[in-house]
């Protein structure tokens, strides 16, 4: 492996995290804005580590769907916190990968010296989403707004027809192809024949552990009840793969579907945050440190023409930064690879050991190879906790610092997340 | 949840129909709140025999800016100036003689009392008597005490504090207490005081300044308002809750710039994940330590014994008692208590008193009480201390559920005619973990009005 390039900087410290249950959309947040939970989310935050009146040094964070108005949805969460009012605050949004590229961010911030302390968040709500009036509607609106007679707004207002009224509902379907992630992550799954059986497997697997998990109390200090919801209302601690068996596929199409509501994560209600810091402000507040934002690396494939799968992007995300950090992919103690789908990890580990894939689109002489299960997702993913998009990587930064933590010093562990967009987010904690 | 009859019986038109009914009339209690003065009017100090302590008694009531006047005697008139508290010193009692100095300096400065008064007499233990006359005269105190109390109208309180020889320096704090609006709903109580190094006086304000303290319990109720009464003396208090009351808990730490520590007390591994929790959050001038805990979580499961479950049974004596004793153990062995920490255990009425449908969670508090005078010798030892605090009928969002009836009954049937309120409770604590409170070790303190109950 290569020399390591990275740059003599300090690493970013986790703190901690915290985030809200997660909620199947419209169940026990059906009503509760992104803004709502967000602000909740922060709150439990500031309640874990005594920081009322506090101004950090930025809070970034971001919802993939969102209303209008909520174009400064961050700050007005840290205003409505009990975070000091000076504490500056930015939206980003990078699909699912929005929660760990926030936390990149802050961490390369505190990397430089340029804040001492952040807070890394996402938020979504599939239940109170933007409808947004079809674009003809929306035209002849400004128009009639920006009318001054009476006679013109008549004459504007005739120009309605019924077929405008419809409101435009988001879908959960790429822009360019118009197919759904989960049409996406299906015709991956054919190509690298990930069979029904081991999807189910790794669903099963995931609840089990996020179970067993809440049961041994490591969620206590990671999540905050909200609106009477104590645990993840996704998770079922009784899931098997015999009950997963009996799904019927609802992506993909004919003999060859497998991906079922059991195997695929739903839409989901959420809001996640992690509390970063320069080791010396944590000590100074007299707080742990759990682990430390070693590096991160971004990638995007090209979906639409380049005949790669839409959520492919950390399979090249993730040589990039093994070689710069002298790494091989077996010397992690933990692997946190986000449950979009239960094919796309599959799919992902598989690339990881296919020799011709690694050789043909990552140009690397050798296959990464395979990695140990049994340290995959040890707390459970997605599949058992939902997934609402950008509070995701809050979620598993927060749950694999933990793990580290617990493990001892000097262990490594490596989150990969993949995006819409074709996109992917990863990076490597270390306690 | 305020108290709607004692807010009327004290309005206007409440005050005629109550008096015309002969209904009880409960007053507005005197409750502490920062900046007060200790009492709003003079006090007066008098003696039956030779007490020793009315010097010391006297330069309290001074240092803290209260005129002292003397005693009035018998065919003394009760003209004058309304006292705000009668202190009787009667720690020179010799034989049932003496006590007729009780009487005569009593009765004419109770008549002066204000309303929200105190009465407060300090004697010596019986069991340490030279004579069977002596005993007599000393244990005579218990009866007069409790029955002044039920005498006293309008919010007054009477308490008496016994005070070993030696035990001297215990009583100014003591003595503050229950001479302040903190003891509001504290009444025909009666205290032991060991000696004890008790360190120079603390700020009045914020007595716990620079504290670090565990509240468990802490989420809604008597224990968000004992976290509420701790912050507002000065300790930064770290608030325990079941994980399932984290967001209530989360609101109760935002407000009094505390921090939540979400944690089933029951679970296996609590006492060590506490004990690592206090390890890994230093406090500010980085001591790993803690200075008080309060030991408040608490559950009931009623039903009568003979219809009572396993895991009613159980589940009470999980969370009030065992998880109590194996804290309070786990804090020892790990040696993260400083030396001259405070615990306070909250018992209650019903494991004095007993109560029906609640065998599993009187026994539990009874146990409770005998926990803390087993272990409040080996707590002395260290300059620390181990107390138990028994409310009586407090208002709380779970009386506020009973029915009407019951309620208004279990309300009433004490000295001051009302329930408590959590603070009360709250600020019985925060006393008892103040370093001034050295000298109470080992006691329950019932905050329960003089409850009729076990009394």
């Amino acid at each position: 492996m290569a020399q390591s390039q990275q740059p003599t900087t300090r690493k970013a410290a986790i703190v901690g995290g915290n985030r809200i249950p997660f909620a199947r959309s419209n169940t026990a947040y059906a009503q509760a804005s992104n803004q709502d939970m967000l602000t909740a989310t922060l709150d439990g935050l500031v309640a874990r580590f005594g920081l009322q009146g506090e101004s950090v040094g930025e809070v970034v964070a971001g919802a993939v769907l969102k209303h209008a108005r909520d174009f400064n949805l961050t700050r007005e969460a840290v205003l409505g916190s009990k975070l000091s009012a000076t504490t500056p605050a930015y939206d980003v949004q990078q699909a699912c990968g929005t929660g760990l590229e926030a936390a990149i961010l802050v961490a390369n911030k505190i990397a430089l010296g340029q804040i001492e302390s952040g807070i890394a968040g996402g938020v979504d709500t599939t239940s109170d989403a933007p409808l947004a009036v079809s674009d003809d509607l929306r035209r002849v609106l400004i128009s009639l707004n920006n009318a001054r007679t009476w006679q013109d707004r008549l004459k504007v207002l005739g120009r309605i027809r019924p077929g405008m009224i419809a409101p435009e509902i988001p879908r959960n379907a790429e822009p360019r192809t118009g197919l759904a992630m989960g049409d996406h992550a299906a015709i991956t799954a054919e190509e690298w024949e990930i069979g029904r059986e081991e999807q189910d497997e790794l669903a099963a697997r995931s609840h089990q552990l996020m179970a067993a998990a809440y049961d041994r109390g490591f969620f206590d200090d990671l999540v905050t009840p909200f609106l009477g919801l104590a645990r993840d209302n996704n998770l079922r601690p009784d899931s098997s793969v015999e009950k997963l068996a009996k799904l019927r596929p609802v992506f993909g199409t004919g003999e060859g579907a497998t991906m079922t509501a059991g195997n695929s994560t739903p839409l989901t209600d959420g809001a996640s945050a992690v509390l970063l810091a320069s080791d010396e402000w944590a000590d100074a507040k007299g707080l742990p440190v759990l682990a430390h934002l070693v590096d991160a690396q971004t990638a995007a494939v090209d979906y639409v023409h380049g005949g790669e799968g839409l959520l492919m992007a950390p399979v090249y995300a993730v040589p990039v930064l093994l070689v710069r950090n002298g790494l091989a992919l077996q010397d992690f103690d933990f692997y946190e690879i986000h449950e979009a789908f239960a094919s796309t990890v599959l799919a992902t580990t598989k690339a990881w050991e296919d020799p011709g894939y690694c050789k043909e689109k990552l140009g690397l002489d050798a296959p990464l190879g395979s990695i140990d299960r049994a340290k995959l997702n040890v707390n459970g993913s997605s599949l058992a906790a939902g997934h609402p998009f950008a509070a995701t990587g809050g979620r598993i930064v927060a749950q694999l610092a933990k793990t580290l933590h617990e493990a001892g010093p000097g262990k490594r562990g490596l989150i990969s997340i993949c995006a819409a967009g074709g996109q992917g987010v990863v990076a490597i904690l270390e306690s | 949840m305020s108290d709607w009859y004692t807010t009327f019986a004290n309005s206007g038109f409440g005050t005629t129909i109550t008096r015309q009914l002969g209904l009880p009339r409960p007053a507005v209690l005197r409750r502490y709140e920062p900046g007060q003065p200790l009492l709003p009017g003079p006090a007066v100090v008098g003696s039956a025999g030779e007490g020793r302590l009315r010097n010391t008694v006297t330069a309290v009531l001074r240092d803290a800016g209260v005129t002292v006047q003397s005693p009035v005697t018998a065919d003394g008139g009760t003209d004058g100036e309304k006292l705000a508290a009668v202190i009787l010193d009667a720690t020179g009692l010799t034989g049932p003689g003496d006590l007729a100095g009780a009487h005569g300096f009593l009765a004419p400065a109770i008549k002066r009392l204000r309303p929200s008064g105190r009465v407060l007499i300090l004697a010596e233990p019986p069991s340490d008597a030279g004579s069977p006359a002596q005993a007599a005269a000393r244990q005579a105190v218990d009866g007069l005490v409790r029955s002044v109390a039920k005498e006293l109208l309008d919010g007054s309180t009477a308490n008496a504090v016994y005070v070993p020889e030696g035990a001297e320096d215990s009583l100014a704090g003591p003595l503050r207490f229950f001479l302040s609006g903190r003891s509001a709903y504290v009444d025909g109580q009666l205290l032991t005081l060991s000696p004890a190094d008790v360190p120079t006086r603390e700020d009045d304000e914020k007595p716990l300044a620079g504290k670090v303290a565990v509240v468990t319990g802490a989420a809604r109720g008597i224990g968000a308002s004992i976290a509420q009464v701790m912050a507002r003396d000065g300790a930064h208090v770290v608030a325990v809750d079941i994980p399932a009351a984290g967001d209530l808990l989360a609101e109760v730490a935002n407000g009094i710039g505390g921090t939540a520590f979400q944690l089933d007390i029951t679970a296996d591994d609590a006492p060590q994940r506490l004990v690592e929790h206090l390890r890994e959050r230093r406090a500010a001038d980085g001591r790993q330590g803690v200075d008080v805990v309060v030991h408040n979580a608490g559950i009931t499961r009623d039903k009568l014994l003979v219809n009572m479950d396993a895991v009613r049974w159980n589940s009470v004596m999980a969370v009030n008692l065992q998880a109590q004793l194996d804290i309070t153990q786990a804090l020892l062995d790990a040696d993260v208590l400083e030396d001259d920490a405070r615990i306070v255990c909250v018992s209650s009425q019903s494991g004095i008193a007993g109560n029906r449908g609640q065998t599993n969670y009187a026994a539990s508090k009874a146990g409770v009480i005998g926990m803390v005078r087993a272990w409040a010798p080996r707590f002395a030892e260290r300059g620390a201390t181990i107390n138990a605090v028994a409310p009586g009928f407090i208002v709380t969002e779970m009386t506020a559920r009973m029915p009407v009836g019951t309620r208004e009954i279990g309300s009433r049937i004490n000295s001051l005619q009302q329930g408590g309120l959590p603070v009360d409770v709250a600020e019985t604590i925060a006393w008892l973990s103040q370093p001034g409170s050295a000298g109470v070790n080992g006691q329950t303190v019932r905050v329960c009005g003089q409850s009729m109950l076990g009394a």
